[in-house]
């Protein structure tokens, strides 16, 4: 016979994932900004060209990738909180889940074109 | 089983006026920490992506984002979202501290909180020097 009272499984298991996820992605924002930072200051400031010198860094833009793409799931864990703590209704925050991921898929992709599309 | 029957609950005072109520200051550093994150989110992610395309634009793209960036309401908003930044990336610090079991004793833990609010208010006076 099966002991259910064993093994009471609960939630939809993602809550360890994303309480990692908003600590992890919390670190590598934390570096990069201190990064940038450090390039400020060392530059005194920048002007146009210094600035376009910066961003042509092929390092520095996969840092910068990795940087917005914390970002962006780092929102996605504190807004899907938000919208679970206040839109009761399953409609709405369904509708307003799924636009918010839209929106951060949408900036993902605006990142990308920033930072190696025709012109960058 | 039967289920008890409902015992009528004495009718005690409900005070839940949450403008009323004395927060704690890591109360409201918790209310900040999530109201900075929104903001960030609506405003912050869009307004710094477009910024950061114009300003990687050509010399004239860059010079048409400077003259908007230098308008005393823009300085005002990239103002308020340094500060969200600031707030938000100096209260999660804290946070992964108490994570890690460093300042959980209630004194500390206020200390901490004191000193969240203050550094992001001088760092965001130190963004206000250099805009204007």
């Amino acid at each position: 016979m099966v002991n259910l009272a064993a093994r009471h499984v609960v939630g939809a298991h993602y809550g360890l994932r994303d309480w990692l996820v908003q600590r992890v992605t919390a670190v590598v924002m934390l570096l990069w900004t201190l990064v940038v930072l450090g390039a400020l200051m060392w530059n005194g400031g920048f002007d146009h060209a210094s600035w376009k010198a910066l961003w042509a860094g092929e390092f520095f833009r996969l840092l910068s990738f990795l940087f917005v793409a914390s970002v962006l799931w780092h929102a996605w864990v504190g807004v899907r909180n938000i919208t679970m703590d206040y839109l009761k209704p399953v409609a709405l925050r369904l509708t307003v889940q799924s636009a918010v991921v839209a929106v951060l898929v949408l900036y993902l992709g605006w990142t990308l074109r920033i930072l190696w599309g025709a012109g960058a | 089983m039967a289920t008890p029957p409902p015992v009528a609950k004495p009718a005690r005072p409900v005070y839940l006026d949450l403008l009323s109520i004395r927060q704690p200051l890591p109360a409201v550093l918790s209310i900040l920490h999530r109201a900075s994150g929104a903001l960030l989110f609506l405003v912050g992610i869009p307004l710094s992506l477009w910024g950061l395309q114009a300003s990687l634009g050509s010399a004239d793209a860059y010079a048409s984002f400077a003259t908007v960036v230098s308008h005393p309401i823009a300085k005002l908003v990239a103002l308020a979202l340094a500060w969200a930044y600031l707030h938000h990336l100096l209260a999660g610090v804290r946070h992964l501290l108490l994570d890690l079991h460093v300042g959980i004793d209630l004194a500390a833990a206020r200390r901490s909180s004191a000193i969240v609010f203050v550094l992001a208010i001088v760092l965001t006076l130190f963004v206000a020097i250099r805009l204007w």
